[in-house]
């Protein structure tokens, strides 16, 4: 798929993702007033931490009197599985300048590598502003945003879950896991994730559940066969237009002498 | 205005870095062996996969433990998966997903989680 074309897929999914991340900052900035916080801490919290699970989970520990030392260990178990996807986009943003990989790093989500991982794999390479694009506009901006709502207006917002928002999260991340199915190692390694994942999160935690279905989703996706057709549908892959040909893009990334970007074109 | 807690902020943003940014600022990440290459390809899927799985069907009761829920999220998240399937349009399924579950607690049908 063409730059364009991925970049205009990518904004359509970031719609939805857009929405999810408003909803959620807003019940985050709402719980943060209702334990205390004042705008700057809950703002603060949003623009430093950037990670919803650990906030909301921040929030109640605050509330409960624990102390910080267990907060702040409580977060790193929580956001541990970012390391995954950073290990997963690494190989494509290893030209990139490292000041831009260390602030790209600061915004990367759930969110943030859903949609940058789809739209790399349609492009067989890095793309700058499309990563700023899924990380910044739909989740960092909306997320902060709705946070300060929230956290101010308060109890004057309807419920967001009323209007269906709060399926929104695991539905995008489900529709954007389909989107990177291309094979059979990739289904298994899906549905080994998913049900890992609900395994662990129901005899532990959830938050580890997520971690072990990620890790050991791929392990399970690796000891089975390719299908016959799946190693020339390899990096086609991700939801948006079907190809118009039948070549199949290599999915190693392509080096900076083939992209097009100038790194600096996207910062936020 | 209270800002005591923005030092607490700051020690959990130093506890969430490392964790985004030691992949990406290692070197040595574009010379990975072929298989370790294959493994990276497939967190994608797995750890959404994972994600949408237990954000649906995992809750936790009055005493925080984890439970198993079955609900009307399920057909919710199910028919967004579907309708990226079939007609490989996010937004649509998203839209269908949350007016299906918003349409269903204005009738009484599910409950608010």
């Amino acid at each position: 798929m063409s730059l364009e074309a991925s970049r205009r897929q990518l904004l359509v999914d970031s719609l939805g993702i857009m929405v999810s991340a408003g909803g959620f900052g807003l019940v985050y900035g709402l719980s943060a007033r209702a334990a205390g916080f004042s705008p700057l801490e809950a703002s603060a919290m949003s623009i430093i931490v950037f990670g919803g699970a650990s906030q909301f989970v921040a929030v109640g520990y605050v509330l409960g009197g624990f102390s910080w030392l267990a907060i702040v260990l409580l977060t790193a178990f929580l956001n541990a599985r970012h390391l995954l996807y950073a290990a997963a986009l690494a190989p494509y943003l290893a030209d990139q300048p490292r000041p831009l990989r260390a602030m790209m790093a600061h915004v990367l989500t759930d969110e943030a590598f859903a949609l940058a991982i789809a739209h790399f794999r349609r492009i067989g390479r890095a793309d700058v502003r499309g990563y700023w694009m899924g990380a910044i506009i739909s989740t960092f901006i909306p997320w902060n945003l709705a946070t300060l709502v929230g956290v101010t207006i308060g109890g004057s917002i309807p419920e967001p879950s009323r209007f269906g928002l709060d399926v929104i999260f695991p539905a995008a991340m489900g529709g954007l896991a389909v989107g990177l199915i291309t094979g059979r190692r990739e289904l298994v390694a899906a549905i080994s994730g998913a049900v890992t994942g609900v395994a662990v999160a129901l005899a532990w935690d959830p938050a580890a559940g997520i971690i072990a279905g990620g890790v050991i989703g791929p392990l399970v996706g690796m000891a089975v066969r390719p299908g016959p057709r799946d190693h020339e549908r390899e990096g086609q892959l991700a939801f948006g237009p079907e190809p118009a040909h039948e070549h199949a893009i290599p999915y190693v990334p392509q080096r900076s002498e083939h992209a097009h970007d100038d790194p600096s074109e996207g910062l936020p | 205005m209270s800002t005591d807690l923005i030092p607490l902020a700051v020690l959990m943003g130093l506890a969430t870095y490392p964790f985004r940014a030691v992949p990406l600022l290692a070197p040595g990440f574009e010379r990975l062996p072929e298989r370790v290459r294959l493994y990276l390809r497939l967190v994608g899927p797995s750890v959404l996969a994972a994600l949408a799985a237990v954000n649906t069907m995992v809750i936790r009761d009055a005493e925080r433990n984890p439970v198993f829920h079955v609900g009307p999220e399920w057909l919710a998240v199910g028919l967004c998966i579907l309708v990226v399937a079939l007609r490989r349009s996010l937004l649509i399924g998203l839209v269908l997903a949350a007016g299906s579950i918003a349409v269903l607690r204005a009738l009484g049908l599910a409950t608010l989680p």
